[in-house]
Parts: structure tokens; sequence; C-alpha cells
């Protein structure tokens, strides 16, 4: 007997469709918005010579880690800096930064929603392994007709990518709160936004911060791979390297992601640990 | 249940009656089948809930420590928890200031909570993240009180705990008894009508706990908060509780004085539990006596005998011969009398309307002898001479010190 085949593809595809049609105003705003948001950040970080900002970077690190993160701050940068990097670095800073703050501000609400009903918690941790196991480069093929080649459609796709952690770790820092502080807050007639402002948030900090961490790690992992859908940057540097099978120059951009992947993660780890 | 210890002229502060309390999604089907007499055992057998409190009626009067006592499982958290409402009760009514609190809703509890109750956790739950100031501040900044009377409040109630100096510390830098004091510091600087007490000492060692229940009856005695004091620990009970509502399974068992409790209980199960209050050793008169800070001799005029009452503070006076047998007592009112009608020694006034014991009575029959108008008791050896006398607290300090060895 011969089985129908589940046209499974074809109504996701139809859906994305009418998506893109329906919405394309919506979806042409979203572009328009984010693409100015990148350029101004981009061209404000390009506007400082490269001395100054390595100087500024090193100096946070120096303030927030200690001596020890300034210099590999300095070391690794002068290296970007003088392999003819800088310029793809900054680029790929950009879209992390800005991927990053837009997955954290829709993260976080939603991580506090989901910790405080259980219904919804319900309803989002399947969604979120989803997002989390679908393999990355999918998500790029729908962001094409949504936003286009380019840095938008890269956003798009690092945000979807990297949201999971920050949602996930808000709502495991929330539940974390031991009961019997609850119950203290509770007994002193606490209303719903005090408990939750002065002290499930609070409590939750350390942990929520592991998983901004994590998502800055999983974003920057993420615009590198959107290079194939024209985003700029580091990723573009190892694309072409591919391209024309020059593993050197593959190499050296892939060591400037390393170099910019551990500066980013020392450095939010030690704004944790100075919170706590 | 023994109905007997409610006292109708005392002012009531929080009147609880019929208060019933089911752990499960249900719990209409377990009360009915509890008001068919089932046991709660039975109960939790056939529905798969547990009766967590049954029937429950009591006072909390004005101004007194009411202790709430009960082994592990026979409902006291629950109980404390059902007052303020951090868990629903499933029958009953909790009336304070005239309010039900169960029928209040969301903004009417929040707002009955701050007014009225404050509460001490077993544990301290202090906020980790706030120092010792801002956690005594809790309460308060909750309510909306403005910042500079919240912080001269708070750092008023730390002060009356003794952790002066300590404001900016963080709790995890201070020892689990000074911990507990911010906890009562949090709750004495909301200035909510009654102070609930969660196993407030249990979690401290035992010297410290004596310190902090010393301490607390120093506050209480000074500030006559209504407070409700939940403990496992009978010799706890026994010393800072003004009445006490024994618990067992999630029924009283009895409601009554220290006194009561030691003296008339209500049946095996408290009798088994007070026993092991004295079982450490026999307790006799001697080790609960105490040493006279003033006799007066056969010899002295009235006048001399009524001064030395008045130096002391006291109303009466025992009275002996030069090798110190007890002759009697006088009261200074015969004292009074007796200069009145210008006798100039005072053995013709004397009363023998009092209790004498030898040193090794046991202590638990001297419990009978306090009467209303009590008088201490006197200890005589064999040729009535005058050890010491006994006062009623003291027979009960001895009791629950013996009950810590």
């Amino acid at each position: 007997m011969d089985i129908p085949r589940i046209p499974l593809g074809n109504w996701i595809e139809s859906g994305l469709d009418w998506l893109t049609s329906e919405y394309s105003l919506v979806t042409r705003g979203i572009s328009r918005f984010t693409q100015t948001g990148i350029d101004v950040l981009n061209d404000s970080l390009m506007w400082l010579p490269e001395w100054a900002l390595l100087a500024l970077i090193t100096l946070l690190c120096w303030k927030l880690a200690g001596a020890r993160l300034a210099i590999g701050s300095v070391a690794g940068l002068a290296l970007i800096w003088n392999l003819g990097l800088w310029d793809p670095m900054i680029e790929t800073l950009t879209l992390v930064v800005f991927a990053t703050l837009v997955a954290v501000v829709i993260a976080i609400p939603v991580g506090i929603t989901a910790a405080l009903s259980n219904r919804l918690y319900r309803v989002i941790m399947p969604v979120l392994d989803f997002m989390q196991t679908m393999p990355a480069f999918v998500y790029l093929i729908p962001a094409i007709p949504f936003f286009g080649i380019g840095s938008v459609s890269a956003i798009f796709a690092t945000v979807i990518f990297s949201m999971p952690p920050a949602i996930r770790f808000t709502t495991l820092g929330i539940r974390q709160v031991p009961v019997e502080l609850i119950e203290a807050a509770d007994a002193y007639g606490a209303t719903r936004g005090q408990k939750l402002f002065k002290v499930q948030l609070p409590l939750s900090l350390p942990t929520v911060m592991a998983g901004i961490n994590q998502t800055i790690m999983l974003a920057l992992s993420m615009v590198v791979i959107a290079a194939m859908i024209g985003a700029d940057g580091l990723g573009s540097e190892v694309w072409r390297a591919i391209q024309r099978l020059r593993p050197g120059d593959g190499f050296e951009a892939g060591i400037a992601v390393v170099i910019l992947a551990m500066l980013l993660d020392r450095l939010t780890q030690s704004l944790r640990k100075t919170r706590q | 249940m023994d109905e007997s210890p409610m006292d109708d002229s005392r002012p009531v502060k929080i009147k609880v009656r019929g208060l019933s309390k089911v752990f499960g999604k249900h719990p209409q089907k377990a009360l009915e089948l509890r008001n068919q007499g089932m046991k709660r055992s039975d109960i939790l057998e056939k529905t798969g809930q547990t009766l967590g409190l049954s029937n429950i009626s009591f006072d909390v009067y004005e101004g007194e420590l009411l202790v709430i006592m009960g082994l592990s499982g026979s409902g006291k958290s629950t109980l404390i928890r059902c007052l303020n409402r951090l868990i629903e009760t499933s029958e009953g009514e909790i009336i304070i200031d005239g309010e039900n609190i169960p029928k209040l809703n969301d903004r009417a509890l929040l707002e009955c909570r701050r007014r009225h109750f404050s509460m001490v956790f077993q544990n301290f739950a202090l906020f980790p993240h706030r120092t010792v100031q801002q956690n005594a501040e809790f309460g308060l900044e909750i309510r909306g009180v403005e910042k500079n009377e919240r912080y001269k409040i708070a750092h008023n109630s730390l002060k009356q705990v003794g952790l002066e100096g300590w404001e900016d510390a963080y709790p995890n830098q201070l020892s689990g008894g000074m911990q507990q004091r911010v906890g009562l510091a949090r709750a004495l600087a909301n200035d909510a009508t009654v102070l609930l007490m969660d196993e407030a000492f249990s979690a401290l060692d035992p010297l410290i706990r004596k310190d902090m229940q010393q301490e607390l009856l120093q506050l209480q005695s000074k500030m006559q908060k209504t407070t409700v004091f939940i403990t496992h620990d009978l010799d706890e009970a026994l010393n800072i509780g003004d009445r006490i509502v024994l618990l067992k399974d999630g029924e009283i068992v009895q409601i009554g004085t220290p006194e009561e409790i030691l003296t008339q209980p209500a049946d095996d199960y408290v009798r088994r539990f007070i026993e092991g209050v004295d079982r450490a050793r026999i307790l006799t008169a001697e080790s609960a006596m105490r040493p006279l800070r003033s006799t007066a001799r056969d010899s002295d005029g009235p006048r001399t005998a009524l001064r030395r009452m008045s130096d002391h503070s006291i109303d009466s006076i025992y009275v002996t011969d030069r090798d110190r047998r007890l002759l009697g007592l006088l009261e200074a009112d015969a004292a009074s009398r007796a200069i009145e009608e210008g006798a100039d020694t005072i053995i013709a006034h004397l009363t023998q309307d009092f209790r004498k014991v030898p040193p090794d009575e046991p202590l638990h029959n001297l419990f009978a002898m306090f009467s209303d108008k009590s008088f201490p008791i006197a200890v005589i050896d064999e040729e009535q001479r005058l050890l010491g006398v006994v006062v009623k607290g003291a027979v009960l300090d001895e009791l629950a010190r013996a009950g810590e060895q």
C-alpha cells in the first residue's frame, strides 16, 4: 500500500510565503529599523581610530576583570589589527552586540513570565527545545524572503538561535529563589511587582548573567555562519577563504573570532562576578 | 477539645474557629469523611489527601505570648501559615480585628498582612543581597515608608536586638544567632500588631537559643506584643509561653498555661510529653529553692518588720527565732494593724496559712500548693529551720532547665 507522503515542507513554505506577503510592511519596517541601528553602531565604532578603541576595550577589561585580561586584550586586538582584520572584526562585534541586545530584551520578560506561570512554562520549554536543536543553517533560509540578503537577516537568524539560553537561565534563576525568601516577601505584604523587583530578580541576577553570556557566545557563532547569507564581518572572511581554498586566510579570520569570543566571554563573566 | 481555658474577660486579638486544612485537590471530600468520623490515616488511604489541620479553635489574647507546640507533622507550621494566609485554609474562620482572613480579597489581604503580621522564620529567610540594615527595612519599604524614616526605625530596632555597628554587613557574614537577630529586627521594625515566630530559635545552638529566649521575654515584657510562637520543644514552650496550645496530628490536644499543662495533662499523650521534662533527674524543692532575701526575728517590732518588707519590695516576710527556726509568716497588713494596736512584738500577728515542705519534696507536688494568693513556699529541715523559699516561676525554670540536660 502506498502511504501518501505528508507535504510538511510545502505547508511550511506556503505558510512562510503567506507571512512574507501579508506582513511585508512589518518586515520592511523591522528591516529598515534594524539596518539603521546596525549602521549607527557600526559607524560609531569605525569612527574611532583603532588605537583609541583598543585602549577603550583594554581599560574596560582592566576595570572589570583585572590586569591579566587587559594584557590579553592588548595582545589579541593588536594581532587582529596587524592581520588587517580590524574592520571585519568591528562588523562582527556590531552584529553580536545588536543581536544580543534584541535577544535579551525579548528573553528576559519571556523568561520571567515562564518562571511565574506554570502553564506558560509548559508551552515555552518545547518551543525553546525546537529553537535550539533545529540546525542553525535552517533559520537562514526563511530570513532571506523576510528581510533580504544581508545583515538584517543575519540578526534575525542570530536572535532566534541565541535567545533560548537567556530565557532558560532567567526562568531557572527565578525558580531557584528559595521558597522561604518568597514566603518572607509574602508575609510582609509584598505585591507581585515588589516581590519580582526586590527579591526574585536581584537574587536571580547571577544566573541571568550566565544566560546572557551563553547568548553572546551563541550569537557570535551564528553571525559567523550568517556570512552565507551575506552578513559582513569575520564570517565573510572565512567564507571567502573557503571559496578560494586558502586555509591560511581562513585560520587568520578564525583566530580573530576566537580572540573576540574570549574577550566577550571573560568580560561578561567578570561582570557577573562583580555583581555577586 | 477543652474549651474551658478560653477566658472571656480578656481582649481577643485573633479568634480561630473551626479551622481545617486539607492538602489535596478535593478538600470537601476529605472534610466530609472527617465529619463521618473517619481518622486521618484512613482519609489519606481512601482519598490520597492529607488532613493537615482539623477543626482548630483557639483565641490569641491581646499582648500574650502564645506558644503552639507539637512534634513534626503535627500541623503547627501549617497553622501559623494559615494565620497570615501563606497557606490557604479549607474551612473555618480566622478573625483579626473584625476581618475574616480566609475571605479577604487579594488587596485586602496585602493590607492585612502589612498592618497585622510580622514573621520570623526558622532558617532566618534573610535576603542575601541586602545588608543587615536593608533587611531590617524590608517591611517598611514594602509599605512605602519614606526613606529617612524607615532608616531611623530599622536602625532603632537593630539597636534593640544588639546589632548596632553591623548595619552594613551582609547576612552571610553573621553567625546564626546574629542572623536571627536581624530576622527579629526586621519583624520589630515593621511594628505590626502580631508577631509570628515559626520555630524561630530551633536552628540555633542550645546556649544561644537560651539567650534568645531570655531576650525575647525581656522585649516582650517591654512591648507586650501579641506573639504566636511555634516550637517542637516543650522546654522552650514552658520557658517562654504565657499559654500553650498543644497540637497532635492536626488537632488540639490541650490549651493551657504551662502550669496547667504540667499539673493537669489532658491525656496520656500530654503526660508522656511532660515526663520527658523531669525524667532527666528527680527534681526536688531544694533544687528550685532560693535563699531568702530577708527574714524578720521574733524579737523585732512591727515597724522594723514593715520597713524590711518595703526595703525589699515584698508584702510578706517569714519570721524565725534566734536559731532560724520558722515561727510563722507576717503579712504587711497584719504588721500595720500591729502598729495601730501599739503592739511592740509581732508574735501575736503571725499567720500559719502558708505551705512548708522538706527539701526533698518532689518538685511537681509543689504546683498544686500555689493557690491564688500564693506566698512563697517555705523549705524547712527536720528541726524546723528555714532553709529558703520556692517561688512559682522558679519551679518552671527548674523543670525547663532539667529537660535540656
